[in-house]
């Protein structure tokens, strides 16, 4: 395998209008002669099967919930950046483009993250015009707030629930799409595999989840945006259905895997109460803008927090980072917590946990203005907790949250199998080591509605037009792949051992969160690695999926995620074992400055770590990709 | 935070598939934390199922904290269960007493059929934003984000509808299983905003054709609608939708005419 990034030449302002025009173009006339397969139905997905199905092309999108609304972009809260300088506040593109290279700890591709800035701009447009209802100012011009990593205001927002509103504007134009009958929806579907013809990918295998058919889907090109791995720590702040079944098993059949130990942990969660934890809640990055981060400065003080006064509480992220403050980067935060609280100086009945504290923005602005900005954030932690933070403050505690790595993709966005695109959180390309706040939805959004719907016209320029001349759904490779899949549902089926999918899932969560979590090092990794492949034996001999493979089985969809995460696991492990340097939310213990913060080794790792699948019980093969800082000078974080 | 435990009698509507009759199973749970979220509560359930080889019981769900809209359940006769202004995901078991029976049913609807157990088809939800439920912007044709002003109070009414997250418990709460609240939200976020003018009469006449067609009931301003949704939303929306009808009636000439069903 050779991994070309093909990043455009010359300087890096001009390279996307540069590649743009180098494109080739398919004629309008042309484009209904092309499938393109979308699978996922979040941010990137809906955009950009809405996208290229206005454009001309066909159409099939595909998700596993009842309806593309459900996607999990629809939980993200705070909101989302772009460089439009309302607050003529010192934006720019340039501004936002440095902000998050530097925010992902300077590992990200330099090209891909100027061009997510570029693009910025368009995405709020184009909401706007989709009817999402943003906040406003009393004027009627778009609000604006701070988010973690920048010191401008440049996140646009609609109350916490900013995800949810971006996704039902993509949803909606994906809806006016499917009424025209120009993209064919599949709901309760799950893609179960690729299938590569001459080295292209030209379809996937589904299972319906309500029959449990397993349906051959044949095309010109296939998109993957079906999300992060988060769910390999079992608890996290994805949604329950989260997984790594799709890029895995593409991974499988020949895409690189880039970077899979850069995952976030996110510094503001509701803390885990006990073993019957399903999932953990995120608290918006935004609730900074007003909270402040404390503990107690002694140890072990466990008085209630009215009890201990302002002399005696550590607010230290303000302590450590004054410039920067309770808005420094997450991985930053979250690890400052752990430091808290690993010092024995943590809150509530498991001592892992932190104060964020309202009470001096009560103070300040009053309770109206508090409830107008984060009510639905503060309400959502009425209910899972029973406390009220108007009159207490939240506990919080790190969990994670997102995952930088992904498939690796070159700058069109394609993977290491042609044909095969990569959008969303489910790529490598724009955040480096860390995601900085407010990122993620204009990353979904910039490559759906304003990266793929041009590169993919670039390839399928080169593919066949003509119906004879296309793969079809009776080619050999598709019954190939069908008997491996189906294979697959079989065992699962068959195996009626002891133990339930859930059960593998915690046990291998807790593994990885031990060894692979906010801190890691050689030792605890070699031990995650000696100890998965037991978990895989046991699993492949022991799980018990009860009901049967012809209808909806929900205990088997899960068993076939959790296979997946166990193997995934691996590489994760793999990757974080041979990356010999922290950086960003990638922790090694070994490495760290006399303060605590990451120390990265720009001489030996400032490359993409791409693995390439070599079969099962192999160890897979590491790619280099060199990254190469032009526009930016590589420089110590620092926030302070 | 509380360490104490619940014993319950659950009571759960069981159905193979969508051809089959269903019927009410019995189980009892033991110490259930009541810290523990209701679908937690139905997780260790399962868990227990499996182990002793019964299949486990299908329920939507899939964000666990209130937004996606998946996950559903009539709890006590209640969608969303006791709550007000809360999923079922949301419900923590810190609201129920040692010793409770909760029955567990899934949304009744004629146009929501069940699949299994407590799952549904909600797709008809879905063919109804189909119908018009968008600005027919195609990406790229936008303007800058603030040539068009909106004043406060009016984007904060239209988010106050937008919030809907569609999980049809205004249609499972309603006698009629009329599912005015959600077309409702939909229909006034976009008559509220000028993006949504230029498709305005067309827009609710084919919404409000759609919903009619999918079996949707009809409102008969019980409001039980509102008070189970999980988002709150108003019933003064309703209204502001039947106002937009008369007047796309008004005003359309190609627009199909509303039966008459009263």
């Amino acid at each position: 395998m050779k991994l070309d990034s093909r990043i455009p030449s010359g300087p890096v302002e001009g390279k996307w209008d540069k590649r743009k025009f180098d494109m080739k173009l398919v004629n309008p006339a042309n484009k209904r002669h092309y499938k393109v397969l979308v699978v996922g139905s979040g941010l990137a997905g809906s955009a950009a099967a809405a996208s290229l199905a206005e454009l001309g092309y066909q159409v099939d999108c595909f998700c596993f919930q009842d309806s593309p609304r459900r996607a999990h972009s629809i939980a993200a809260q705070g909101g989302i950046n772009a460089a439009k300088n309302y607050p003529n506040d010192g934006d720019s593109v340039r501004r936002l483009f440095y902000d998050t290279v530097k925010g992902g700890d300077f590992r990200a591709r330099e090209a891909n993250v100027y061009r997510l800035a570029q693009v910025s701009n368009s995405i709020i447009d184009q909401c706007v015009a989709q009817g999402v209802p943003f906040a406003r100012e009393y004027g009627g011009l778009l609000a604006n707030r701070s988010f973690g990593g920048a010191q401008v205001s440049r996140t646009f927002y609609a109350r916490g629930q900013t995800g949810q509103q971006l996704l039902l504007g993509a949803y909606s134009a994906l809806s006016r799409q499917i009424g025209l009958g120009t993209v064919k929806m599949h709901t309760r579907t799950e893609m179960l595999d690729i299938v590569v013809v001459n080295g292209h990918a030209k379809g996937i295998l589904t299972r319906d989840l309500v029959t449990g058919k397993v349906e051959r889907h044949a095309a010109d090109a296939v998109v993957l945006a079906t999300g992060g791995y988060g769910n390999v720590f079992y608890l996290s702040t994805n949604a329950a259905g989260c997984n790594v079944t799709a890029t895995y098993r593409a991974h499988k059949r020949g895409a690189a895997f880039a970077n899979p130990c850069y995952t976030q942990i996110h510094p503001t969660c509701i803390p885990v109460t006990g073993d019957h934890q399903s999932k953990l809640t995120l608290m918006s990055e935004s609730l900074r803008n007003d909270g402040r981060v404390w503990a107690p400065k002694a140890k072990g003080d466990k008085r209630k927090f009215s009890d201990i006064p302002d002399a005696e509480r550590d607010y230290f992220l303000e302590r450590k980072y004054p410039s920067y403050g309770n808005l420094c980067p997450r991985d930053i935060a979250s690890r400052s917590v752990k430091e808290a609280c690993d010092e024995g100086r943590g809150v509530g009945e498991t001592g892992l946990g932190v104060y964020l504290d309202f009470a001096d923005a009560i103070k300040r602005i009053g309770e109206p203005k508090v409830r107008e900005r984060y009510g639905n954030l503060f309400q959502m932690y009425e209910k899972i907790t029973g406390e009220n933070p108007y009159q207490m403050p939240m506990r919080i505690y790190p969990a994670v949250h997102y995952t930088m790595g992904g498939l690796w993709v070159d700058y069109d966005l394609m993977s290491s199998i042609p044909g095969l695109f990569v959008a969303g959180e489910a790529n490598f390309s724009d955040h480096g080591a860390n995601r900085l706040g407010a990122s993620a939805l204009m990353q979904g959004l910039a490559d759906g509605y304003f990266v793929l719907p041009y590169t993919i016209g670039d390839y399928l320029a080169g593919q066949p037009r003509a119906a004879k001349d296309k793969v079809k759904t009776d080619a050999p490779e598709f019954t190939a792949v069908e008997k491996e899949v189906k294979g697959q549902v079989d065992k699962l089926l068959s195996i009626k051992g002891k133990r339930t999918p859930t059960s593998f899932h915690r046990e291998l969560g807790r593994l990885v969160w031990d060894k692979c979590g906010m801190a890691r090092d050689a030792k605890g990794l070699s031990e995650a690695l000696a100890k998965i492949p037991a978990i895989r034996q046991e699993f492949w001999e022991n799980v018990n999926v009860l009901g049967e493979g012809d209808g909806l089985n929900q205990s088997l969809e899960r068993a076939g995620r959790v296979a997946d995460f166990i193997d995934f696991a691996e590489l994760m492990c793999t990757d974080a074992l041979h990356r010999n340097e922290s950086c960003g939310g990638h922790f090694r213990t070994e490495h760290q400055t006399e303060e605590g913060e990451a120390k990265r080794d720009d001489e030996n790792y400032c490359y993409v770590g791409a693995w390439e699948y070599k079969g099962a019980g192999v160890k897979p093969e590491l790619h280099k990709e060199k990254l190469e800082f032009e526009a930016v000078h590589l420089a110590t974080r620092s926030y302070k | 935070m509380s360490s104490q435990s619940l014993n319950l009698t659950l009571k759960v509507w069981r159905q193979q598939n969508a051809q089959s009759k269903g019927h009410l199973a019995t189980y009892k749970v033991k110490d259930i934390s009541v810290d523990m979220s209701f679908l937690e509560m139905l997780d260790v359930l399962n868990e227990r199922l499996i182990e002793q080889k019964e299949e486990p019981i299908a329920f939507d769900h899939d964000c666990r904290e209130g937004i996606c809209g998946m996950c559903s359940l009539v709890i006590n006769g209640l969608p969303h269960g006791p709550e007000g202004g809360t999923t079922t995901c949301q419900l923590h078991m810190r609201k129920f007493k040692d010793g409770d029976t909760i029955f567990i049913e899934p949304w009744r609807a004629k146009a929501f059929p069940v699949i299994k157990d407590l799952v549904v088809d909600r797709t008809a939800f879905d063919k109804i934003i189909q119908a018009g439920g968008f600005v027919s912007v195609n990406t790229g044709q936008a303007q800058d984000a603030n040539n068009l002003p909106i004043g406060k109070e009016t984007a904060d009414l239209a988010m106050d509808a937008a919030q809907c997250i569609g999980c049809g418990a205004c249609v499972a709460a309603c006698k009629n299983a009329s599912a005015m609240l959600f077309v409702s939200a939909k229909v006034s976020q976009l008559a509220l905003l000028p993006q949504g003018q230029a498709e305005r009469e067309r827009r609710v006449l084919s919404m409000v054709k759609t919903m009619d067609e999918a079996g949707f009931g009809n409102c008969s301003n019980q409001y039980e609608c509102e008070a189970s949704c999980p988002k709150e939303i108003s019933v003064g929306f309703i209204g502001k939708m039947n106002a937009e009808y008369l007047r796309a009636g008004f005003k359309s000439t190609s627009g199909p005419a509303r039966k008459s069903e009263d």
